[in-house]
């Protein structure tokens, strides 16, 4: 009983990053009708903005407090990640707005690559290893249950961030306008939001989200590499699917679950008879099994295509 | 449209080719006098323009969007190995009655158990296609990729990730050339048929096509297993080739490497995607030195393209040749 206590809180941590990438995800899905295949590639960057941040502002914050820096490296990796969406968004997306979703998707692939390999060639190939932003040690719970201080900061971090994100888009203007832009384009931009604006802002938000979860993945596993938002960035899209895509709220369910599953899958590997080599897979089956089952996700709303 | 002009253009290609590379005042028509660098780009290049037009299929007549390709190369490349590695002496000896011929003749099972295996595969793919649409399929086939990778990965009679070594160097330009020429003419041919017209129904206009009574499922599961079929016998091609196979080696952007042929060749081109493959390979050896540009070259390639020309630099060449009026 104990162990699957452990195996949950190792997933739920796994599962807040996948529901922060899920989430960007799910908000440029929303607006826009496409899959932001780079946005894997957004949290890897957040993760080397982490660190580049961190090398720059560990000599001016001398005597600080370790909690002012990690939340200063936090909110610049955000803050960096979001200038980079709504750029690359600008440079890449915005011609092809009239295009068919292909030529977009295609787009994006050739963005995540780009990515990818300008990253190779910066940061070298060879993982990079990632400060302690938290100083790790074991807390002690109840019936000697034991929590790791780094992933009880990223869950509770993760719940305040999507808090924040539930604030924005539940109770400003601009939020307002992103979910009018969701429901109808056209309508949206007839009433006066400045469609192109709103689309700017989403990126931004998808990508600070994205850089968040990138530095909480850097903090748990310690060493970041240019091609480590591919398997992750794949995942949480998974996630996004999985909770409805276009749904804030199942995105972040979509995560935390998949985070799980795939936590209790490599955990009692032996148990049900799955070698632990086949935790990648774990997220694909999902996938299909609910494309072909349940399409719209577990909160979506079957939709019929109309001529 | 196009096909006996990709006929031309890769016959031409391989004359051009032999004729810088080698040197000499003549083309040098036979095998014997081409040296081993230049063979090896030549047989790469005709499973590269298998895997393009095979690809072609699903991702350009039929317009759906496979980003699997490496998957289906990878259950052809495992499954003829398995045949040649593990089956190979027995079956040599049971065909020793053949003599000069028993060789060939285990190659050619290995390439169709490779070829059968990956369109069972392709036919396990297109089912889920079905209810799938755009990105959504994309992202299937994707992840279809990826757990065939993780299972080979897995099981440790096909090598886990060591990979198969030693598979016997059968391959030959012949067989390549003749495989490349035979895909680009059942695809060619297929899809110019009145049956292969069901393909383009369903790329232009899918509730349409359901509307004219086209069974669209059916031409999905098809075009998939059509377009597996082809790249299972370039995977058994390429182990043939390289005589050693790693999991690895199939991975997500060996399908990129795919797409990008396809896109830059305009979909639904088979001349265009069969010019597009043989210029990549070049691109390829001619960046072999510049390796870490070349994924950079190739992303920049894609971008471009889709904002300039989403046709493919080379889609409407076909168009430009005179055609028969009436006739397709």
């Amino acid at each position: 009983m104990n162990e699957l206590f452990q195996q949950l809180i190792n997933g739920l941590s796994l599962g807040a990053i996948y529901a922060l990438i899920a989430l960007g995800y799910t908000m440029v899905y929303g607006v826009l009708r496409f899959i932001n295949f780079a946005h894997g590639d957004i949290f890897m960057l957040g993760a080397f903005s982490g660190l580049y941040l961190y090398n720059w502002i560990k000599p001016l914050t001398l005597g600080w407090p370790d909690m002012v820096v990690a939340v200063l490296v936090l909110f610049g990796a955000m803050g960096i990640a979001a200038i980079l969406g709504i750029v690359i968004e600008k440079l890449a997306y915005k011609p092809l707005r009239a295009r068919p979703r292909l030529t977009v998707l295609i787009t994006a692939i050739g963005v995540s690559l780009l990515l990818e390999y300008l990253g190779q060639l910066r940061f070298g190939a060879a993982p990079c290893a990632f400060p302690t932003l938290v100083e790790p040690h074991v807390i002690q719970g109840l019936g000697g249950l034991r929590v790791n201080s780094v992933q009880l900061t990223v869950v509770v971090v993760t719940l305040l961030l999507l808090l924040g994100l539930r604030y924005i888009v539940m109770k400003t203007r601009m939020g307002l306008a992103m979910r009018a832009l969701s429901l109808n384009p056209t309508a949206a931009a007839l009433m006066g939001v400045n469609t192109s604006v709103v689309i700017s802002f989403t990126f931004g938000l998808g990508s600070a989200l994205a850089a968040a979860g990138g530095v909480f993945y850097a903090s748990l596993y310690q060493a970041i590499d240019p091609f480590m938002g591919v398997l992750p960035g794949m995942k949480a899209f998974v996630a996004a699917v999985l909770g409805g895509i276009g749904i804030l709220s199942g995105a972040a369910l979509g995560g935390i679950l998949l985070g799980v599953l795939e936590t209790l899958v490599v955990g009692y590997s032996s148990f049900l008879g799955i070698p632990p080599g086949y935790r990648d897979a774990v997220a694909f089956v999902i996938l299909i099994l609910i494309l072909l089952f349940k399409p719209a996700g577990l909160l979506g709303k079957t939709q019929r295509e109309k001529v | 449209m196009g096909i006996r002009f990709a006929f031309f253009i890769s016959l031409i290609a391989g004359a051009v080719v032999s004729y810088l590379f080698t040197g000499h005042p003549e083309p040098s028509w036979t095998v014997a006098q081409l040296d081993d660098y230049l063979l090896n780009i030549l047989i790469l290049m005709g499973i590269n323009v298998i895997l393009a037009v095979s690809l072609n299929v699903v991702n350009g007549h039929t317009g759906q969007f496979s980003l699997g390709h490496a998957g289906f190369m990878a259950v052809g490349a495992y499954a003829s190995a398995t045949i040649t590695l593990l089956a190979g002496k027995s079956l040599l000896g049971l065909l020793s009655p053949l003599g000069l011929m028993a060789q060939p003749c285990l190659f050619v099972t290995a390439l169709l158990v490779g070829g059968i295996s990956a369109a069972l595969a392709g036919l396990l793919v297109g089912i889920p296609s079905l209810r799938l649409r755009g990105d959504y399929l994309a992202i299937v086939t994707l992840g279809f990729g990826e757990i065939i990778r993780v299972v080979i990965n897995n099981t440790d009679t096909l090598g886990g990730a060591r990979g198969l070594s030693g598979v016997p160097p059968y391959t030959t330009l012949g067989w390549t050339f003749g495989i490349a020429v035979f895909a680009i003419y059942i695809v060619g041919t297929l899809v110019n048929s009145t049956y292969g017209r069901g393909f383009l129904a369903v790329r232009d206009d899918e509730i349409a096509a359901e509307a004219m009574g086209i069974n669209t499922t059916k031409y999905k599961v098809t075009a998939f297993t059509v377009g597996a079929f082809f790249a299972g016998l370039a995977g058994a091609l390429y182990a043939h080739f390289i005589g050693y196979i790693t999991p690895e080696g199939f991975n997500f952007l060996k399908s990129v490497d795919v797409v990008v042929m396809v896109i830059l060749g305009g979909m639904g081109s088979t001349a265009g995607v069969t010019v597009a493959a043989i210029a990549l390979t070049i691109l390829n050896e001619l960046l072999r030195q510049t390796e870490q540009y070349r994924m950079i070259i190739f992303a920049l390639i894609l971008i471009v393209l889709m904002i300039v020309r989403p046709q493919g630099l080379i889609g409407d060449i076909g168009k430009l040749l005179p055609r028969k009026k009436g006739g397709a």
